[in-house]
């Protein structure tokens, strides 16, 4: 046997007995062996893994120009309303296309708090949907409610904000802001002013649609993932329905969960078109729930088109560097989070 | 599982005495109310999007829609033909980008160079840029060939669609091609052919559907982007001869009339947006079918 056989055979025992790890979620495919197979071999057919796996890696390296570009077609672009107004950019609040000052702190305001919101209702409501999805509800009904559910996360985003414009938003000027005044008018700050129905409310309440089946979805997936006797032993012990799903399988689900929620909250920060179509347009800060304004995605989707002069397109491109760099960190941190409590959870294990 | 991680896991404490079962029990059947309750309440928000689209857009369906332009402003009557065909025409040219750079890097992460440091680079940046809002590739695009070439055309629209499939399809690509068994492509190794030969014609083959229904997902998902558009594709009332020129799609159409103050123009943003769900719908439908419970991420 000369040297190059005996490798060989040594990389093909090694590829039909592969080391235990992760694989993907869900499946029982052993990871493959990728180190280089060393077999006796003519020319031409190194030379096709060559071009092959070179055409691969271009593709491969798409991301990276992609990642690489839109960084630098941002910040360069920004420059200009950089050099003008540094850090009032972020700071001020005010934004007047006219005598050319431009600070996003209204809409980086409304933005966390049209996001955080929604956000907030998401959590509760997919959450709960979410567990009687994958714990409380009759076995038959828990596929086909999932499915309907994941079906909202398809329709486009414009088609929300069609039904937020034309249908919703009338209809919370005509009934839903009137009542909220009258009944829950109390509670200081949140439901004053006049009903227009468009507004920083009609915004938050089709962006928490927008959110839920992301959030049953990962949900729902971290809870079937806990493995049944998890439950079981809980269940044993006499406890109710409940109290399973409270102590058997939500602290293991919780990376998961955390995690969705998470990655819900990346979404809202950069949802655009629906927010712009029901958030009304204006540049103040809104002082009620009621209030029209502005976020950060929505000014600029609304007023790229109508841009007069080049500073204004400088602020408005460095307005989407803002929210490229929100909306990073959070996925970043929505991944950190799965990746570390979900290991933890591993662990504990 | 050893005494030390015992002490890890979460602690469980609650009484037992007799005259707390009942309370325990209520506290349960109240979570399980209201959980349905949150389950419904989404369901029926799903149900009456889809019956009001169905109802109220799909009355409007007639064959004037699919062959006449738009009608003058306020008046009744005219069609979509150029926003069917700009969206058409816009798919095309993104999925004629997309698809290959999004499926090659697929292809890369789950044969080739998945576990290195590249790959783990290759992935975090698919990740990231799942994230990006679409507006950020609207500017992007929009920067990159609106602003060169001096006005708004189908290309940077084309464009701008094309980037947002690429990250989506990698990953599902991905996904599909660690589905398939290991031991094919051992088979076939073992056979002495070349991996390139051993990927194309064994592991390719087998994940095909799968990739297929992948690119269908990415394709709904552009079709139904507005905002990158608004920066590159604009939006147009007449027929697009020209690649270089701008283009309507439905999407952008919605959006107009929508905003416009004439009814029959709610009407027929309310009749596209149900050609729209149904084109989306349908083909994530068969990706549905063929995906199920396959460990494939579809968000």
């Amino acid at each position: 046997m000369s040297e190059q056989q005996i490798r060989s055979t040594d990389a093909a025992a090694s590829i039909l007995m592969p080391t235990a790890g992760a694989g993907l979620a869900g499946t029982v495919v052993p990871p493959v062996d990728r180190r280089p197979l060393r077999m006796p071999s003519r020319r031409w057919r190194l030379t096709g893994d060559k071009l092959f796996i070179g055409t691969l890696s271009v593709c491969a390296l798409t991301s990276v120009l992609v990642v690489a570009g839109i960084i630098a077609v941002l910040v360069s672009q920004s420059l200009g309303s950089i050099n003008a107004f540094g850090w009032s950019f972020l700071v001020s609040d005010v934004w007047d296309p006219v005598k050319k000052i431009f600070g996003i702190r209204n809409f980086f305001l409304s933005t966390l708090l049209v996001a955080g919101l929604a956000m907030l209702l998401a959590a509760v409501i997919g959450t709960l949907a979410a567990i009687y999805l994958a714990e409380l509800a009759p076995q038959p009904l828990r596929e086909p409610a999932a499915f309907l559910i994941e079906l909202l996360a398809f329709i486009p985003s414009v088609i929300y904000g069609l039904f937020g414009l034309l249908i919703f938003a009338p209809w919370l000027s005509k009934v839903g802001e009137p009542w909220l005044t009258k009944n829950l008018g109390f509670v200081p700050l949140l439901f004053k002013g006049p009903a227009f129905g468009v507004g920083i409310l009609a915004a938050v309440l089709i962006l928490t649609i927008m959110l839920l089946p992301l959030v049953i979805a990962l949900t729902r997936q971290a809870l079937l993932t806990v493995p049944s006797e998890q439950r079981e032993a809980v269940l044993s012990l006499g406890c109710t329905h409940w109290e399973v799903v409270r102590y058997g399988a939500l602290p293991y689900a919780r990376a998961g969960i955390s995690g969705a929620v998470i990655l819900a909250l990346g979404r809202a920060l950069g949802e655009t078109i629906a927010v712009a179509m029901v958030i009304g347009g204006s540049h103040k800060l809104p002082a009620s729930l009621f209030d029209q304004g502005y976020t950060i995605a929505s000014v600029i989707a609304n007023e790229f088109t109508e841009v007069s002069s080049p500073l204004y397109l400088s602020a408005l491109i460095e307005a989407g560097l803002v929210l490229f760099v929100l909306t990073s960190a959070m996925n970043m941190l929505a991944h950190w989070v799965i990746r570390r409590i979900g290991n933890e959870a591993a662990a504990s294990l | 599982m050893n005494a030390e991680s015992l002490q890890q896991s979460p602690r469980i404490s609650f009484s037992v005495a007799p005259s707390d079962h009942l309370r325990r029990q209520i506290l349960s059947w109240v979570v399980h109310a209201v959980s349905l309750l949150m389950c419904a309440a989404t369901v029926a928000i799903l149900v009456f999007f889809l019956v009001f689209l169905l109802v109220r857009g799909g009355s409007q369906i007639n064959l004037d829609f699919f062959i006449k332009l738009p009608a003058a402003v306020g008046e009744s009557g005219g069609g979509m033909l150029n926003s069917l065909l700009g969206t058409l025409t816009l798919v095309l040219l993104a999925s004629a980008m997309g698809i290959p750079l999004g499926v090659g890097s697929g292809i890369y992460l789950a044969e080739f160079g998945g576990e290195g440091r590249f790959g783990e680079l290759i992935r975090f940046l698919i990740e990231a840029l799942i994230g990006v809002p679409s507006i950020v590739i609207g500017i992007f695009a929009y920067v990159l060939i609106v602003l060169p070439m001096g006005h708004f055309s189908a290309i940077a629209g084309g464009f701008a669609l094309g980037v947002i499939m690429i990250p989506i399809l990698a990953r599902t690509t991905e996904d599909v091609l660690h589905l398939v068994p290991q031991d094919l492509r051992e088979a076939g190794l073992a056979l002495g052919l070349a991996r390139w030969r051993v990927t194309v014609f064994i592991v390719l083959p087998q994940a095909a559907s799968g990739i297929a229904t992948g690119a269908i997902l990415a394709i709904g998902r552009v079709a139904g982007e507005t905002a990158p558009l608004i920066l590159t594709a604009l939006g147009s009332e007449y027929l697009q001869t020209s690649l270089s020129e701008p283009i309507d799609e439905l999407t952008l159409r919605i959006l107009k009339y929508s905003r416009g103050p004439y009814d029959v123009w709610h009407q027929q943003a309310f009749a596209a947006a149900f050609v729209l769900v149904a084109l989306v719908g349908l083909g994530n439908l068969a990706l549905r079918l063929a995906t199920r419970g396959r460990g494939v991420r579809v968000h």
